[in-house]
């Protein structure tokens, strides 16, 4: 990527503490996402894939901001470096709630659920004005028939309905009307369409496409759906467990799967066509661990089909692969190493 | 229209010469009374599950796939709900006319569910090993002592590592794919010889989604005569495991056929756009994705005609006047859609 780094993710843990005992204190911590770094470019989108559980969603909040202020006990380290348009650089991290608003308006969210993000009692046109109505921003009215429009409500017929009106893909259009309303720079989509129906699903993605272009707009897209993720994003990050276990080009992550998680992800994904030959698919065993009993050592390996006992002693880091994404592995299989033989 | 219905729906059944369905679905309509009028969410709908084989019913929400299989085990709340008319065979015996105890013996023994959320289909307040144990105890008349040990083996079956020790454990102590692990062991702990799987994988993850799949594949390849009716909106699941497929829209049936045949050469215009709106056939710099316009309309306001009529990019005056009857084709399959008959001319 040729272009200038927007947000700088570096090396950040987010832990949620777990309280006990009758005076309910503190009696340890489950790192939720944990020594995470990756560095998002402007006008790119960044697809950030994971199972349930592994973290993506606690760390699309933390950039925002969405938990720090509001859930105690939780502790944050690292630095998110954040390039505003002024050419000024701030640490999201360090920020208190009242410098965090002015960021606000540069770094907005779409979220998965279209029923309960929207505020029921609300008009729409109320709804995507708030944003601007929170700025003092003039105009207001104009400027939010003409995001309707854009995001293909009718502003005439519709501006002054309320939520329950809508289905699911036009709720999911409101949404992102007022994402974009205070023209942001960096949108984080928080599974936009996994709530979607399959025929509506696909005419939110065009949207959101679409506006990325005109809106220059830089996306952190995560999503639990990889081929959503795949059409989407010009990288993809794969988390595991509060850890980033592979970073690459789309084409490279989904095509030439470096880490043994992302392999038996991706083919894990059902293909919709029959003739397709599943024998040879990669299958998971076991259950992902929970933060609160992280394996020693690399995460993975519990579940790994190709685990040796000498990673139970090291955490992988991501390393450059010949197929050149990042993988964090310490016997990349397909790589220098060759697998072990069949387990006994 | 419906006799044109009943005579064209018999799709696959005539290929295969065998002795017969085990469930024939005939002309079925659910229908809920809502304060804004009657909502026809299954509109007689046909289909046949054949044995032996895994039937995939898909559908968006609101297509009344679900609804159509909550009717076949009797299942719909009535009020709001009610069979409103059709037919429900299994192995010709007519299940609409059944008594409240004779389906209690139909369920679990014949005819076993699966359901989307394993996190609120078991009771939390029950061990695990009770809830398997009283499906046993309940349709099967098994003592105590016997029906543990049953249940310890099909939790075993079912790949529960260390399934006597976690009959004990209440389903809060369960992650979701080694609950919708033991509500595979209670639909098949009376060896149904039908299964039907309600989104069975939807609250998953896609790593625990496949093992899950691979495992109702092994655990059907036991018993051969055993089928399986998956009803599911992602086609993926559909591609990987089905025989045939029903494709539903607006409480009806729009089309049938092999899965094969559907995803290879889909003949309905809805039918062909799902499969070319996703974004697996596709990427990003080949320009947008395909899109079906507007929205899935509610079971209350319905067109008339063609229920797809509205979205459909192929439309012309007659789909808006009259519905379609299910074209039936050479090769057993079929399609509700006047088109069909436009090639045919």
């Amino acid at each position: 990527m040729s272009t200038p780094a927007l947000l700088e993710v570096r090396d950040v843990s987010v832990a949620y503490p777990i309280w006990g005992g009758i005076f309910r204190r503190r009696v340890g911590e489950g790192r939720a996402v944990d020594h995470v770094s990756f560095t998002l470019h402007k006008g790119e989108t960044l697809g950030l894939v994971g199972e349930s559980g592994c973290g993506k969603s606690t760390l699309a909040k933390t950039i925002i901001a969405l938990l720090r202020h509001t859930v105690p006990g939780v502790r944050y380290e690292g630095q998110i470096l954040f390039h505003r348009p002024d050419g000024s650089v701030v640490d999201l991290l360090a920020l208190t709630p009242r410098q965090m608003r002015p960021m606000r308006s540069e770094i907005q969210m779409i979220f998965q659920d279209p029923f309960s993000s929207l505020n029921p009692r609300m008009t729409v046109a109320e709804i995507v004005e708030a944003p601007l109505r929170v700025r003092r921003v003039k105009g207001r009215r104009a400027i939010v028939r003409d995001l309707l429009a854009r995001v293909g409500l009718d502003p005439d017929e519709q501006m002054g309905r309320y939520p329950h009106e809508f289905s699911g893909g036009q709720r999911q259009r409101i949404g992102i009307a007022r994402a974009l309303a205070l023209r942001p720079e960096l949108v984080i989509a928080d599974e936009p369409v996994s709530a979607l129906d399959v025929s509506v699903q696909s005419q939110v993605i065009n949207l959101l496409v679409e506006l990325q272009r005109e809106f220059d707009l830089t996306l952190l897209f995560v999503a639990h759906d990889l081929s959503v993720v795949e059409y989407m994003s010009d990288r993809i990050a794969v988390m595991y467990l509060g850890r980033i276990v592979e970073l690459g080009n789309a084409d490279a992550v989904y095509q030439t799967p470096g880490h043994p998680y992302t392999q038996a992800l991706v083919s894990s994904v059902p293909v919709p066509d029959p003739n397709v030959d599943r024998s040879n698919r990669i299958q998971i065993k076991g259950e992902i661990p929970t933060p609160l009993n992280r394996p020693t050592g690399c995460p993975f390996r519990t579940r790994c089909n190709i685990a040796r006992p000498s990673c139970a002693d090291t955490v992988p880091e991501l390393e450059p692969t010949p197929t050149g994404q990042l993988v964090a592995c310490l016997f990349p299989p397909g790589g220098q190493m060759e697998r072990p033989p069949a387990e006994a | 229209m419906t006799m044109q219905t009943q005579t064209h729906d018999s799709p696959a059944h005539a290929a295969t010469a065998n002795p017969g369905p085990l469930l024939e679905v005939r002309d079925l309509k659910t229908y809920f009374r809502t304060e804004a009028g009657i909502s026809k969410a299954v509109d007689g709908v046909s289909f046949e599950v054949l044995p032996g084989e895994i039937l995939g019913i898909v559908g968006e929400s609101g297509s009344g796939k679900s609804v159509a299989c909550l009717s076949v085990l009797r299942l719909i709340p009535d009020p709001p709900g009610y069979i409103a008319g059709g037919e429900i065979r299994y192995r010709g015996e007519p299940l609409l006319e059944k008594s409240y105890a004779q389906m209690r013996a139909i369920r679990g023994n014949e005819i076993a569910m699966i359901f989307q959320e394993p996190m609120t289909a078991l009771n939390p307040v029950f061990t695990i090993g009770m809830q398997v144990m009283e499906t046993l105890r309940r349709h099967q008349r098994l003592s105590r002592r016997a029906a543990r040990e049953r249940a310890v083996e099909m939790l075993d079956a079912v790949k529960i590592p260390d399934a006597r020790k976690r009959m004990k454990d209440y389903p809060h102590q369960f992650s979701g794919g080694m609950l919708q692990r033991v509500m595979i062991a209670i639909a098949l702990c009376c060896n149904p010889r039908l299964l039907i799987a309600d989104e069975p994988t939807t609250a998953l993850d896609v790593t625990t989604q496949s093992q899950i799949l691979d495992l109702m594949l092994e655990l059907k390849a036991r018993r051969d005569d055993a089928s399986i009716l998956l009803v599911t909106h992602d086609l993926g699941v559909v591609a990987e495991t089905c025989d045939r497929v029903v494709v539903m829209y607006g409480g009806k049936v729009q089309e049938v056929g092999s899965a094969t045949r559907i995803f290879g050469q889909p003949r309905h215009p809805y039918t062909h756009g799902l499969l070319a709106s996703l974004p697996s056939r596709h990427r990003k710099g080949d320009g947008p994705l395909y899109t079906i316009p507007g929205n899935v309309p509610s079971a209350l306001d319905m067109p008339t005609g063609c229920k797809f009529c509205t979205r459909c990019d192929r439309v012309f005056d007659r789909c808006r006047l009259e519905e379609p009857p299910l074209h039936r084709l050479p090769d057993g399959s079929a399609v509700r859609c006047h088109l069909l008959e436009e090639e045919a001319r």
